[in-house]
């Protein structure tokens, strides 16, 4: 199967696009957690390290659309020249990958991805056809009708990886997503995370704990306090 | 933004008909009833209800049956809790207490009664095995005087309810670490329970005790199959002027549900005071680093306890289908000596048209609740909660801690004032006021604690709140719907004064039939009603498991949690 299947924007060269945070400061009880300005180039991968409490998450919740009221947020969010900050979460087409694959336990591998998938694509054997060619390039072949629950930890992760992918998403969100996996699963899954995200031309925010997640991702460090 | 507006109509349904019933009551308790063509305020009501004979009686009896039920199932509650916590007894504890909390209350009492009556199971085992004499004995158990059939029949429901209730407090205590931190420091188990877990699950018990409280000081059917007759307890006797066709004595049971309200509430603040008295003495014990408790002794109560509240109710249950199915049944046969269909056939037609009105009813209110529940915590959800919807909360116990008979009384004046008395939609809307609480207590912590990144992760792939609702946060909180459904209807399905009194000539139901059954004299009639009466709620929550484990059968993640 061709890249089109998987997502027919990503082939396409935007002049101009990335993800842009514009003096975005995040603050809760009146102490600031995050001042921050960057632009991230669509492909290339954003860290953002420091300890627990230090707003990392917050900054992720903000960008998604998913931030509780109590924080006070101020700045813009640009992605692809379109300011989020206006939209709701289900239109910011902003995916996001936690240290869960938080997979639904109630539809099987296939219904999981088909969630995902924009409505335009129409027709149910379409449908079941991408998502089964999704699956087959994540050496998944067969596992379109199996429930999630009976998957390994390993598979668990690309699967929920496939349904951001599928939902076309313009950016990816990542957080601790390779915390909880083995140390010899984490590097694998690691560099299929990226390489998935530099074909799409995602722009990307990982937050993480682990130097080695830096390094792998290439490309520019915040380190929060 | 609908959504915004389900707290304050929950709300609003929820203590509305308790308000307005409240003020139904207390007009005409001083002599202001416009549909009775009085309108003069006057304490002739009061004076009557005070001149009444063995009024005094009544108030005691009530007084001791309400806080006898509620220290003795607190004291039996903490008991079992203390001496099985940790030990593989304690899932077998549960398993068997939990049924006893789907069966109402009529139908305990019916089966009770026809355990421990004179003429019952106990007393025919007794005579045939056990060299008992022919005829049963002259003895006055079932309606004594002391209300201690009344006592035992509440016990065996209020003691699987808190039992239950302090289980689903245990986790928010931290109970197995702090057990774990009490045995490192040398507390014997029972000791460290005690001393450590039970002062932080008190406090998060403490309402459905008062609850236990109000129901055992105001109850009514229960009351009128095991309570005393001559004087009944203050809110039968209640009861008995309203039914009177003398309507003048409609002032004095106004004034009567009064009292009761008062009543009521002198108990509760006696409750919380006492608590206090109880902590003061309480801490210097806590401290004294004493370690041992007669650990052996209470265990082996607690087990014996739990038997025996198991096997009473489940005897009783035996009574109940036995009697509905006997034929000929002679003192002292411990068994009928020959068994028929004709109680189920000749009672068929009225049994069928009683169980479509009770079954209408709690499935009409359920539905509503459960929109009404889902609504308010998606709006928490979506919106957050603001602080005066946290601190509404005791709110939910108000139907529970307010006396029924002190407002449907009232309710149902206003009702007929609204010719709205005798209707469908007053009989559903006075049942939500009942269900409403419960179906809301057993949906919130599974809501709550289902972890929002779901929805995040829905709506970041794009669905939209409704989708993310409906399509994955309905269908993985399946089983806690359904079982907050199946509560709600043995809630509804058990109620006696709220049907009664708003709409029971139009709409009779089990539950009414079964009390009304109770005073007549027919025993396998009265069987019949309060084994419909069990199996429909079990029906339901049996249900409520099964339906969920069919649908997510190729679902291993989405298993009984």
């Amino acid at each position: 199967m061709n890249d089109l299947s998987l997502s027919p924007h990503a082939t396409v060269d935007r002049l101009g696009s990335g993800l842009t945070l514009d003096q975005v400061q995040i603050a809760v009880g009146g102490r600031t957690l995050i001042a921050l300005s960057a632009t991230i180039a669509s492909g290339a991968t954003m860290t953002v390290m420091g300890p627990s409490g230090s707003g990392k998450s917050s900054l992720l919740g903000f960008v998604a659309g998913t931030l509780p009221g109590v924080f006070a947020c101020s700045g813009r969010v640009l992605l692809d020249g379109r300011d989020l900050l206006g939209l709701l979460p289900e239109q910011r087409r902003v995916g996001i990958l936690f240290q869960d694959d938080l997979l639904f336990p109630h539809l099987s591998v296939g219904g999981n991805l088909a969630f995902a998938l924009p409505a335009e694509i129409r027709g149910r054997a379409l449908r079941r056809a991408t998502c089964i060619a999704a699956l087959a390039r994540a050496g998944l072949d067969g596992y379109v009708d199996r429930d999630p629950a009976t998957l390994s930890g390993g598979q668990r992760a690309r699967v929920a990886l496939l349904r951001v992918l599928l939902s076309q998403p313009r950016a990816l969100l990542l957080d601790e997503p390779f915390s909880k996996l083995d140390a010899s699963l984490r590097a694998s899954f690691r560099s299929f995370v990226f390489a998935e995200a530099r074909r799409h031309k995602l722009p990307t925010i990982m937050v993480t704990h682990d130097p080695a997640d830096a390094e792998a991702a290439g490309g520019q460090r915040v380190e929060l306090s | 933004m609908a959504l915004r507006f389900a707290p304050i109509v929950t709300l609003a349904l929820m203590i509305g008909p308790v308000l307005a019933g409240l003020i139904g009551t207390l007009l005409p308790a001083f002599g202001y009833m416009p549909v009775l063509g009085r309108s003069e305020v006057s304490l002739l009501a009061w004076r009557e209800l005070f001149a009444t004979p063995g009024l005094g009686r009544s108030i005691v009896v009530s007084l001791a049956v309400g806080f006898a039920t509620t220290i003795l199932s607190c004291a039996i509650v903490v008991l079992i809790a203390a001496a099985s916590h940790g030990t593989r007894a304690f899932a077998l504890i549960r398993r068997s207490l939990s049924p006893i909390l789907a069966v109402p209350h009529v139908a305990v009492a019916v089966g009770l009664a026809f355990v421990i009556a004179p003429s019952g199971l106990l007393f025919r085992i007794w005579s045939t095995y056990l060299g008992g004499p022919a005829r049963p004995p002259d003895l006055l158990i079932v309606n004594d005087n002391w209300g201690l059939a009344l006592m035992a029949g509440l016990l065996l429901k209020e003691v699987p309810f808190l039992f239950l209730i302090v289980l689903s407090a245990l986790p928010q205590a931290d109970a197995d670490r702090s057990m774990a931190v009490a045995r490192s420091l040398g507390y014997a188990p029972i000791a460290g329970w005690l001393k450590v877990v039970l002062p932080r699950v008190y406090p998060q018990i403490r309402l459905p005790i008062l609850a236990v409280l109000a129901y055992g000081l105001s109850v009514v059917d229960v009351a009128l199959v095991l309570g005393p007759t001559t004087p009944p307890t203050l809110p039968v006797q209640i009861l008995k002027w309203l039914n009177d066709p003398d309507l003048a004595l409609r002032f004095r049971a106004s004034a009567g549900a009064v009292l009761q309200l008062a009543l009521v509430a002198a108990a509760i603040i006696s409750w919380l005071l006492a608590e206090r008295l109880v902590t003061r003495f309480a801490m210097p014990w806590l401290e004294a680093g004493r370690r041992t408790t007669a650990n052996l002794l209470l265990r082996s109560m607690s087990y014996g306890l739990s038997t025996i509240i198991i096997v009473f109710v489940s005897t009783a249950f035996v009574a109940i289908v036995l009697w509905s199915f006997a034929e000929a049944w002679r003192y002292p046969n411990p068994l009928p000596v020959a068994f028929t269909f004709d109680t189920w056939r000749n009672e068929s037609t009225r049994a069928a048209t009683l169980l479509a009105n009770s079954l209408l009813t709690a499935l009409c209110a359920t539905a509503i609740a459960l929109i009404l529940v889902i609504a308010c915590l998606e709006k928490e959800i979506r919106y957050g909660r603001t602080n005066s919807e946290a601190a509404a909360l005791w709110l939910l116990y108000v139907p529970l801690l307010v006396p029924q008979i002190a407002f449907l009384l009232g309710m149902q004046v206003l009702l007929i004032t609204l010719k709205l008395d005798e209707t469908f939609f007053a009989l559903v809307i006075a049942h939500l006021v009942f269900v409403l609480p419960y179906v809301f207590l057993s949906l919130a912590d599974p809501w709550r604690s289902y972890d929002a990144r779901y929805r995040q992760v829905a709506l970041s792939l794009g669905a939209s709140p409704w989708r993310a609702l409906l399509a994955v946060r309905l269908p993985m909180l399946l089983r806690a719907c359904l079982a907050a459904g199946a509560i709600g209807v043995a809630v509804s399905i058990g109620q006696y004064l709220a049907t009664q009194l708003v709409a029971g000539a139009r709409w009779p139901s089990i539950t009414t039939e079964a009390v009304s059954a109770s005073s007549g004299g027919n025993r396998r009639t009265l069987a019949l009603y309060a084994v419909l009466q069990t199996l429909v709620p079990l029906t339901g929550f049996i249900a409520a498991t099964v339906v969920p484990s069919l649908l997510f059968r190729n679902r291993r993640g989405m298993g009984s949690a």
